[in-house]
């Protein structure tokens, strides 16, 4: 065993990291009302009373149709971006690029804030999905980005110009060869768009309409002590769908590493 | 060379136009408004468009103001400490320590609590560290305390601990990525030349691993400004910061214009304290 | 034999910087023609050019007698073998070398014949399955090769395809390329850097500096007869000493060299409409010679001590100073086995060969 008292401090850190990951699934299996030590006994009634609220599948509804726009718009966003900066030397291109990846370190409430004065005071419309997807977008885009900037940036630029040296046109070189060889990161991207905008609560309490997001629907639900555990049931569902979506991203991924017969170096972000 | 080839440079402005545009009309023009607003009034729901700077001075008279926005920094600023003095031992871990095939295990093992419903994870940080929670019944349990502890919630150090764990993959990855680059060989002359394991940790290591903490420590202080979440649900009274106000005077107050000077002020703190920050720190970024 | 290729007055700038200066060059069919310089020189960005992928500022670019100026690089008679490959990673062998054929007539079956004729002649026949990246570099290579030849280009464009081989790799693959080049009998347009490469495989070669071409000729000639002493000093090994003219006789003019004296040379030796002489001559290593003890000395040798030497097995170089010479030299001996190899510090006397010297135009 390598590293010693950092192996133990590591392990250490991993049981703070996973101490509310493992609560989660503990009191949506757990049969008393109160969230607290000891525990009841085993009970899976949560996960029925979910199906039958309505205002929930709403929300859900909502908040997967969100997801899908938000993901849909990050990611067309995102290739255009990446691909311009990856392929092309143009001018001011680093302020340009700055300026595109700053929601990633702008505090989402500006974000949120700034989308809401001009929606409702300066055009007075309505907040819907719409302008959720507004604010989602904007923060998916650089991460969307980050992620296909590496896959462009791994493409040897001589591969399109053999392809047009071949006799394929621009556009053919791009759909034959460069799509097909970043088609990983675009996968990767919308998945890892979706789940941000699934989770996705700062903004989404600001600009959201009549119809609550998921999150905003749990938030709400966070003031009834009775309805907690139902709450705790909802999040572990909604922790194997992340799960599950994030190891689809992972696969696609690696196939990508592979296809380009490259080596792993490590996973998202 | 600043030259560009022109159909190049034409090829690559008509492809990021439409990023740009999204871009400028959905964030540059609704900041513009944000900033605008700060210097307009509101009375219930109308809006009063006479530009003035009543707004600004209410919030650097007003104590409640200026006790969150110090609050929030302060906060932020130990949250970012905390955050990132306990990553780094972890991403040094896993770059140092961990063999090659299974770093990327170690990299998802740590992502993976991240992608947690980020409201529950909250959450469930109350349940941990109530009065009857999780950490003062197994303290109680197991002897080591007569009473529970009552100093790590509803105060500030819940909402420090909180969000050290929220935002401990943004700081783990960039620092992990840093310390991935750096050649090991440099270690390997840094003690063919005479240095210590630790002194080379020092003299070539944690330099070369910098321009990670640096991005780790932007990455967590600038969007904990932001954050309401976290103080409402574990700060209490004493915990709330700057972004419950502006929340407050959006959603509840009906006073824009005020929420506006805030956002302002608090992006306006946030950014000069990062710009020295970067300042301090320039020669580890070239 | 006619000009498939045929540049003139080309010109390219990238805003500021002049990569390419008036670059007037005929390729003949059939040739195997070099672009060789150090890197920077603009031999890629010409390469570039002729296949399409750079535009020229000026001047005008044929190919196989019809003006190139608005055909893009898909619709060029040229195909390319780059410099890092490109072997599409994402496509077996097979779909490599067939990529350009889906626009040709053929049928798929003519195709598939293609397709396996160009990998047996590039020697990777039964190879059609493999995956790309389980490929190593001298397949890759050829895989690149096939990919190209398939489509019976006029020309043939090869960015430094050599220059990630291994020594041996190398020497192999030079081989078979000039073997490849006389089966296919198209013009191939070599680019690099390596003069010994340039020299083994062109019929003629383009020695490139600063965006112009500093010397057209055929190999021999390039390395015999350098119009530079810049080109001289690329082209192998040379030594440059200070000369200057101190008569005339007739059909030629006499030198004074610095170390070796006077000399007379004959106006053949002088470089072609040179004016006025520079003040310095070459003389390749291997126009000097020791003389071992025993053997007459000639009529052109001086004394020298041994500087240091290089053993190279076959070849041994010694640095040499020659009496009354400042700048040191090189010579190259064969090691025959009854030559003792000297130690620095030994002195023993050099001869030269006058007919060696070569001559340089003052600027």
């Amino acid at each position: 065993m390598r590293g010693g008292w950092l192996r133990v401090y590591a392990i250490g850190y991993l049981v703070f990291l996973y101490l509310p990951v493992i609560l989660l699934p503990l009191f949506a299996f757990n049969e008393g009302t109160v969230i607290a030590f000891p525990l009841k006994g085993f009970t899976t009634q949560w996960f029925v009373e979910l199906a039958g609220i309505q205002a929930l599948h709403g929300a859900l509804l909502n908040s997967l149709f969100i997801a899908l726009i938000t993901a849909s718009l990050s990611v067309l966003l995102g290739i255009c971006a990446a691909r311009a900066s990856t392929r092309y030397r143009w001018p001011a291109k680093g302020p340009m690029m700055g300026v595109i990846m700053l929601p990633l370190v702008l505090p989402e409430i500006i974000v949120a804030v700034s989308l809401l004065v001009v929606i409702v005071q300066i055009f007075d419309l309505p907040l819907s999905a719409w302008s959720v997807i507004a604010g989602h977008t904007l923060i998916c885009t650089p991460f969307a980005i980050a992620i296909l900037t590496s896959s462009f940036q791994g493409l040897d630029l001589s591969l399109e110009e053999a392809a047009v040296d071949l006799g394929e046109s621009r556009w053919g070189a791009f759909s034959k060869i460069v799509l097909p060889l970043v088609s990983p990161g675009i996968v990767a991207s919308f998945l890892i768009c979706f789940t941000i905008s699934l989770d996705e609560f700062i903004i989404a309490f600001f600009l959201t309409g009549a119809e609550p997001t998921l999150p905003v629907y749990i938030w709400g639900q966070l003031r009834f002590p009775t309805k907690i555990p139902a709450v705790m049931a909802l999040g572990t569902l909604m922790l194997v769908a992340s799960l599950l979506i994030l190891s689809v991203a992972e696969y696609f991924r690696r196939r990508g590493v592979r296809r380009i017969g490259g080596k792993d170096s490590g996973g998202f972000l | 060379m600043a030259a560009y080839d022109t159909i190049e440079a034409r090829r690559g402005w008509l492809l990021v136009s439409p990023t740009a545009l999204f871009v400028l009309l959905l964030l540059a023009a609704p900041l513009a408004t944000v900033v605008s607003f700060s210097f307009f009034t509101q009375d219930f729901l109308t809006v009063d468009y006479t530009p003035t700077l009543n707004n600004y001075r209410e919030a650097f008279t007003d104590p409640i103001y200026r006790v969150l926005m110090l609050r929030s920094l302060w906060i932020s600023g130990l949250v970012t400490a905390v955050t990132v003095i306990l990553a780094f031992p972890i991403a040094y871990f896993v770059s140092f320590h961990v063999a090659p095939e299974r770093k990327a295990l170690w990299i998802f093992l740590i992502t993976i609590p991240f992608w947690t419903s980020y409201l529950l994870r909250v959450f469930l940080w109350k349940v941990i560290l109530g009065f009857n929670g999780v950490l003062n019944s197994s303290l109680l349990g197991i002897g080591l305390i007569d009473e529970p502890l009552t100093f790590i919630l509803y105060n500030s150090n819940a909402v420090v601990i909180t969000l050290a764990h929220a935002f401990a993959p943004f700081t783990i990855l960039p620092i992990y990525v840093a310390l991935e680059k750096i050649d090991r060989s440099l270690l390997e002359a840094s003690q063919d030349l005479g240095e210590s394991k630790v002194s080379t940790f020092f003299r070539v290591t944690l330099p070369l691993a910098m321009p990670g903490v640096v991005a780790a420590v932007l990455i967590v202080f600038i969007p904990t400004i932001g954050d309401y979440v976290t103080p409402r649900l574990v700060g209490g009274p004493n915990g709330l910061m700057i972004a419950n106000m502006i929340q407050t005077q959006f959603l509840k107050l009906n006073n824009a214009p005020m929420g506006a000077t805030l956002a302002v002020l608090a992006m306006c703190a946030v950014t000069i304290i990062s710009l020295i920050f970067l300042f301090f720190n320039r020669r580890y970024l070239r | 034999m006619s000009a498939i290729i045929s540049l003139s007055n080309i010109e390219k700038y990238y805003g500021e910087y002049h990569a390419l200066r008036d670059i007037n060059l005929e390729i003949a069919e059939g040739e195997f023609f070099s672009l060789l310089g150090p890197s920077g020189c603009g031999k890629t960005t010409l390469l570039r050019v002729i296949a399409g992928f750079e535009t020229v500022s000026s001047g005008a670019v044929m190919i196989g007698g019809a003006n190139m100026a608005h055909v893009p690089a898909n619709k060029r008679p040229t195909n390319m073998v780059f410099q890092s490959y490109a072997i599409f990673p994402h496509l077996d062998v097979a779909q490599n070398v067939g990529f350009g054929l889906r626009r040709s007539s053929m049928s798929a079956a003519e195709k598939e014949a293609a397709v396996t004729d160009a990998l047996k002649m590039v020697g990777l026949d039964g190879f059609g399955n493999r995956a790309a990246h389980a490929l190593s570099g001298g397949q890759r290579q050829r895989v690149a090769l096939a990919r190209a030849l398939v489509l019976q280009p006029k020309v043939l464009l090869l960015d430094e395809p050599l220059s990630a081989l291994d020594k041996k790799m190398r020497e192999q693959m030079q081989t078979e390329l000039r073997r490849l080049q006389r089966q296919v009998g198209i013009t191939f347009i070599l680019v690099t850097h390596d003069q010994e490469e340039a020299l083994i495989m062109s019929d003629r070669i383009a020695v490139m500096f600063e965006g112009q071409i500093a010397q057209l000729a055929s190999p021999q000639e390039l390395y015999r007869r350098p119009n530079t002493r810049r080109v001289g000093e690329f082209i192998g090994v040379m030594n440059f000493l200070e000369a200057r003219q101190v008569g005339e006789v007739p059909d030629g003019v006499e030198l004074e060299i610095e170390g070796l004296g006077r000399i007379d040379v004959t106006s053949a030796q002088m470089p072609e409409g040179a004016r006025a002489l520079a003040d310095v001559i070459g003389l390749r290593p291997e126009a000097l010679s020791l003389v071992y003890e025993g053997q007459p000395a000639p009529v052109h040798s001086v004394d020298a001590e041994v500087l240091d030497r290089a053993y190279y097995g076959d070849m041994t170089y010694y640095d040499m100073k020659l009496q009354g010479c400042s700048t040191p030299v090189t010579l190259s001996m064969k090691n025959l086995m009854s030559r003792q190899v000297l130690e620095p510090g030994q002195t023993a006397r050099v001869a030269w060969e006058p007919g060696s010297l070569v001559l340089f135009a003052s600027d």
